[in-house]
């Protein structure tokens, strides 16, 4: 089959990267204009990348070229350059699709923002950023675009630095996910040292290690290093503290890196490099705990927060460690999947939540309620995105989550029982969540009214996707997987599995209406009960006050002991520099006082004293 | 006749020249200081001339020179005084610093 619209996915990135140039160099006289150019950039983008995937659907070889010399040192020479596989194409579509309506959400979200064309501008960055990462040839290509992302992050969660909850949030965030990059990067060189040829080619990369050419121990050490990458863009425990501050930043941003795309990457990277994961067992085994104690630890979190926009970075979290703990076992096609699904209902969730805070300019769930009747669509829509996290037949997240469930039902009783005592509480605080902001009375005096079309729209086509998207890949139709290029995995329809995570989901909706929606349940039964349980669920665990005094005072202690040697010391040395100049400076600025007399007697001991060295040379022999 | 009081004469003659020069306010005073010194050096020429090592006529017409020179130089510098008083109101040496700006 032909490559027409293959060989021209570098074009996929270029049209975001282009409307950011334009947007950065002329925002300001853009106006209203800024956001067109985005949305029909982004279009551009969604369009080609649904050519590309719907001519990949007949393909199972790679599309690669890697023509563009970055760098050559001696004989070793690196190219850039862009590869399609299946993978790649059912990304670049997941990517551009949530981006392009997030940017038509952001036009009403961000109207009035007297910086909208900045904001613009940043997401079409990021969307740069995050499309190059997903059709990179290399892992060092990889790395420059995954760095790119993170800087994207940090300038979106610092949108309004005016707050400083916002500015110490994307601090934040960049720092948790350098200690990340730290390892992706020692992952990286590791891998460059120890490839055949040095290679660092995804392609080289799954030769080399599906042959077994790499020693199974260096193959442990670089997969756990690259997992330590995947853990802070991905949120794992324990560099998941960022996520969940990350929501300071405009929720359209929350829903598009924070929800869909950026936090994925993690998981994206593990699937694409699959194949050293494959060659070291140990490696595999800690990818799928961490990701299995994330995906429980987040969703307890997740029953006791009370800023809708942080239950739903808690449900992130959870959710990745889901996908994480997937590719552990091996299942990297359910894992994507689930990254799939995620990807639509959690955007649509984040952008529910939006709609919703739009509405009551509050994000307290507590001061919500009753807000089904007043705004309809949103109610909807939000409900099908909760129903379809909670894994309720059929929407798409009960396939994906089945999907990983069963993996795990096969090859590992106790993540099985982790993973559905953690679809149990997703499932109660989603309940917990809706009941709350949409059932009831209202609890605030706040005339809330349905948000305008840029804000329906979305959630509309969204929610559509919520829903069918599942059917790609069910136990009666393995498309994916055999499309995904995974033939190990036969998937048979599980009965044990499907019915124990419906009742997983369906019990946790249960708890959480007789508790929040009928009150018939007291909702304080739990903290007072057990406080201290409920303390330290809602503390999170104490684990950003344990960082506070392990990492962040000792650090601290570091900074200021080298402060001190940076005032004292190092600007000593400086002051006395300048101390010297300056002293010298004054001296000539004396003599330089225009007094022909003092220059007259300047010139009068300058002679004297050349005339004592002439006399005294007599004496000195001093040449 | 020995060749030691003219120049001693000719070396207290240009010393109170130069203290003169360096420390006068007056500007008239400075400019006689200077004069001092000139004919302090012209004395010397003549004292050479007579009971130097190879005495001759060349000593004595250079200082008829220096004499005619100075004169010249004389009335230029009470030209730039007097010029100078006009504008400035002063003959101060202290006050014409302008070479600092």
């Amino acid at each position: 089959m032909a490559n027409d619209f293959t060989s021209y996915a570098w074009l996929v990135p270029l049209f975001p990267l282009l409307a950011f140039l334009v947007l950065i160099a002329a925002g300001r006289q853009l106006r209203e204009a800024g956001a067109y150019i985005s949305i029909v950039a982004m279009l551009a983008s969604f369009v080609l990348a649904l050519l590309i995937f719907f001519e990949r659907l007949g393909h199972t070889t790679d599309y690669t070229w890697n023509q563009l010399k970055w760098l050559t040192i001696g004989d070793f020479q690196l190219n850039m350059g862009f590869e399609v596989t299946n993978l790649n194409a059912l990304m670049l579509v997941i990517v551009t699709l949530v981006s392009l309506l997030v940017n038509i959400y952001s036009k009403g979200y961000m109207h009035g923002d007297e910086r909208v064309n900045v904001f613009f501008s940043y997401i079409q960055l990021f969307s740069f950023a995050m499309l190059g990462l997903v059709i990179s040839v290399n892992v060092l290509e990889l790395y420059i675009f995954w760095e790119l992302v993170g800087v994207c992050s940090f300038l979106l969660v610092g949108f309004w630095y005016f707050k400083p909850e916002a500015r110490a949030a994307a601090k934040k965030a960049f720092i948790v996910t350098r200690v990340g990059d730290v390892g992706l990067f020692l992952g990286m060189l590791l891998l460059f040292w120890y490839m055949p040829g040095h290679s660092l080619d995804f392609s080289a990369i799954h030769n080399a290690f599906s042959q077994g050419k790499i020693d199974p121990s260096i193959a442990t050490w670089i997969a756990i290093l690259v997992f330590v990458g995947a853990m802070g863009k991905s949120g794992q425990f324990p560099l998941h503290t960022w996520l969940p501050d990350a929501m300071e930043g405009p929720t359209p941003i929350s829903a598009l890196i924070h929800a869909a795309t950026m936090v994925a990457a993690g998981v994206y990277l593990v699937a694409r490099t699959m194949d050293i994961f494959q060659a070291s067992p140990d490696a595999m085994l800690v990818v799928a705990y961490v990701g299995g104690f994330t995906a429980i630890f987040a969703a307890t979190i997740g029953t006791a927060q009370n800023d809708i926009k942080r239950v739903l970075a808690y449900s992130t979290v959870s959710q990745l460690g889901y996908m994480m703990m997937a590719l552990g076992l091996g299942a990297a096609t359910a894992g994507i999947f689930h990254l799939f699904t995620h990807a639509f209902f959690k955007a649509l969730l984040f952008l529910g939540a939006g709609s919703v805070i739009h509405a009551v300019h509050t994000q307290d769930i507590r001061e919500m309620g009753g807000l089904a009747g007043k705004m309809k669509i949103t109610a909807w829509t939000f409900a099908i995105g909760a129903l379809a996290l909670s894994g309720i037949v059929p929407l798409s997240g009960f396939w994906s989550k089945d999907a990983i469930l069963s993996a795990a039902f096969e090859h590992n009783q106790l993540l099985f029982w982790v993973g559905l005592i953690a679809a149990f509480f997703t499932a109660f605080y989603m309940a917990r969540l809706f009941f709350l902001v949409f059932a009831g009375k209202p609890r605030s005096d706040a005339h809330a009214h349905e948000s305008p079309a840029p804000f329906t729209f979305p959630l509309v086509v969204l929610a559509v996707l919520a829903v069918i998207a599942g059917f790609v890949f069910t136990p009666f139709n393995g498309w994916l997987g055999h499309w995904l290029g995974d033939h190990a995995e036969a998937e048979t329809a599980n009965w044990t599995v499907m019915i124990l995570s419906t009742l997983a989901g369906l019990l946790g909706i249960g708890l959480g209406y007789v508790m929040y929606g009928k009150n018939s349940v007291s909702r304080d039964i739990v903290a007072g009960n057990a406080p201290w349980l409920y303390t330290l669920v809602y503390r999170k665990y104490y684990i950003d006050e344990l960082y506070d005094v392990v990492f962040v005072r000792g650090l601290r202690l570091i900074g200021k002991a080298f402060e001190l040697f940076d005032i004292y010391i190092v600007d000593g040395i400086v002051r006395l520099c300048s101390a010297a100049v300056v002293g010298i400076g004054r001296l000539g600025l004396r003599l330089q006082n225009g007094q022909v007399q003092t220059y007259g007697l300047a010139t009068l001991l300058g002679l004297l004293i050349l005339a004592l060295a002439l006399a005294g040379r007599r004496f000195f022999h001093l040449g | 006749m020995s060749i030691t009081p003219y120049l001693t004469l000719a070396a207290i003659l240009f010393c109170i020249g130069l203290y003169g020069a360096l420390s006068k306010k007056n500007a008239i005073i400075v400019l006689l200081s200077i004069e001092l010194m000139l004919n302090a050096v012209n004395l010397n020429l003549i004292a050479f001339a007579k009971y130097g090592p190879k005495p001759g006529l060349a000593g004595q017409i250079f200082s008829l020179f220096n004499i005619t020179v100075a004169a010249a130089e004389v009335a230029v510098g009470i030209a730039i005084l007097i010029n100078l008083y006009r504008n400035r109101g002063t003959t101060d040496v202290t006050d014409m610093d302008t070479m600092k700006r």
